[in-house]
């Protein structure tokens, strides 16, 4: 018997379906990456413990009431002058008084070094909305994380940025004791929802 | 005259189309690669706020997502502020339950990095964000991500 051709398959629509997946998947895809500020909640304390005095002046209240008004330190305030004011309090350059207190810390490549005992309270109403909150946690991380770039130019002559960028994780961690993000949120109150 | 010259019009000839398919395929699958399917059908609005100081969220497969705003549908709804978890609503004491099945789905070395990130509209008010927050920390599911969108960094100008 003859052997006979085998009739070529039309591949003329085979753009048509691959056409047809294509846009499936243009359409499914989202190419959005989630972005995010990075908190961890403190673990849940049982009711009959009670929490460690802290000295007043270690302290910087961050009060953001139902009508969105903001209450630093019992002064009222715009959300613009928030990173300066955190910024001065946890560094307090001038070691003033009412400014928080410093405990003598070895750090590595800083060797004996002060280190502030700051917290940041932020304490807010059920009414207050999550735009505000938002801001004030942005703020308060833009206090820290400009303190901490400051610190590793001088000392590395690096952004902390590109520090953790680098994988200099000994650094990083220096500059970290040395700037500890200490921000504490206190229940809010049930006002105004 | 040139004697090569051919008499009457001259005719374009027709573009092959024979590598479309290539082109087409080439396309699908830079998408099929880089495509993420929605996690959900999002049953209430979120309008993200803006932040600076913000980083990005590694390792997906291990992110809880937590909706909260106000329902899509308001005519069966009503406009206040609801929580939804996968594809149905939810009220804060089914978080507890969420966050359990959910570290049994995962490995136990990772259940520490289990990340849950909350998606809030910015006009929600802080009460039912902190619910919320209080059901993580008796679930012990203690990282959380503020879900933002990117602000330009306001010093950089």
């Amino acid at each position: 018997m003859a052997k006979r051709d085998t009739p070529e398959i039309n591949a003329g629509s085979m753009a048509d379906i691959a056409f047809l997946l294509l846009v499936f998947f243009l359409v499914t895809t989202t190419m959005d990456s989630d972005f995010g500020l990075m908190r961890k909640l403190p673990p849940p304390v049982p009711d009959d413990v009670e929490s460690p005095p802290i000295k007043e002046r270690n302290v910087f209240v961050v009060l953001a009431n139902a009508q969105n008004k903001l209450l630093v330190e019992g002064e009222p305030m715009e959300i613009g002058q928030l990173k300066d004011a955190a910024k001065e309090f946890i560094a307090n350059p001038k070691r003033d008084k009412k400014l928080p207190d410093f405990k003598t810390v070895d750090v590595p490549f800083f060797g004996k070094t002060d280190v502030s005992k700051q917290v940041i309270s932020l304490q807010n109403d059920r009414g207050t909305s999550y735009e505000l909150y938002i801001q004030v946690q942005n703020e308060l991380a833009r206090a820290y994380n400009e303190l901490r770039n400051e610190l590793a130019r001088e000392k590395f002559g690096k952004s902390f940025d590109r520090l953790k960028e680098d994988g200099a994780d000994e650094k990083v961690k220096a500059i970290r004791t040395i700037y500890p993000q200490r921000i504490s949120e206190a229940e809010p109150k049930n006002v105004g929802e | 005259m040139s004697k090569f010259k051919k008499g009457g019009a001259d005719k374009q000839p027709a573009i092959s189309t024979s590598s479309l398919p290539d082109i087409v395929f080439m396309l699908l699958f830079f998408f099929m690669v880089s495509t993420v399917m929605r996690e959900v059908d999002l049953k209430v609005e979120i309008n993200q706020p803006e932040a600076s100081e913000i980083e990005k969220l590694k390792q997906k497969a291990l992110v809880n997502y937590v909706y909260i705003g106000e329902p899509i549908e308001k005519e069966r709804y009503g406009t206040a502020s609801r929580i939804q978890l996968n594809d149905a609503f939810a009220t804060p004491k089914d978080i507890g339950p969420y966050i359990e099945t959910r570290k049994t789905e995962v490995d136990e070395a990772e259940i520490p990095l289990l990340t849950t990130s909350l998606k809030v509209d910015r006009d929600v008010k802080m009460g039912i964000v902190t619910d919320v927050k209080q059901e993580l920390r008796e679930a012990q599911s203690l990282k959380i991500s503020y879900s933002t969108l990117e602000k330009a960094d306001v010093n950089s100008f």
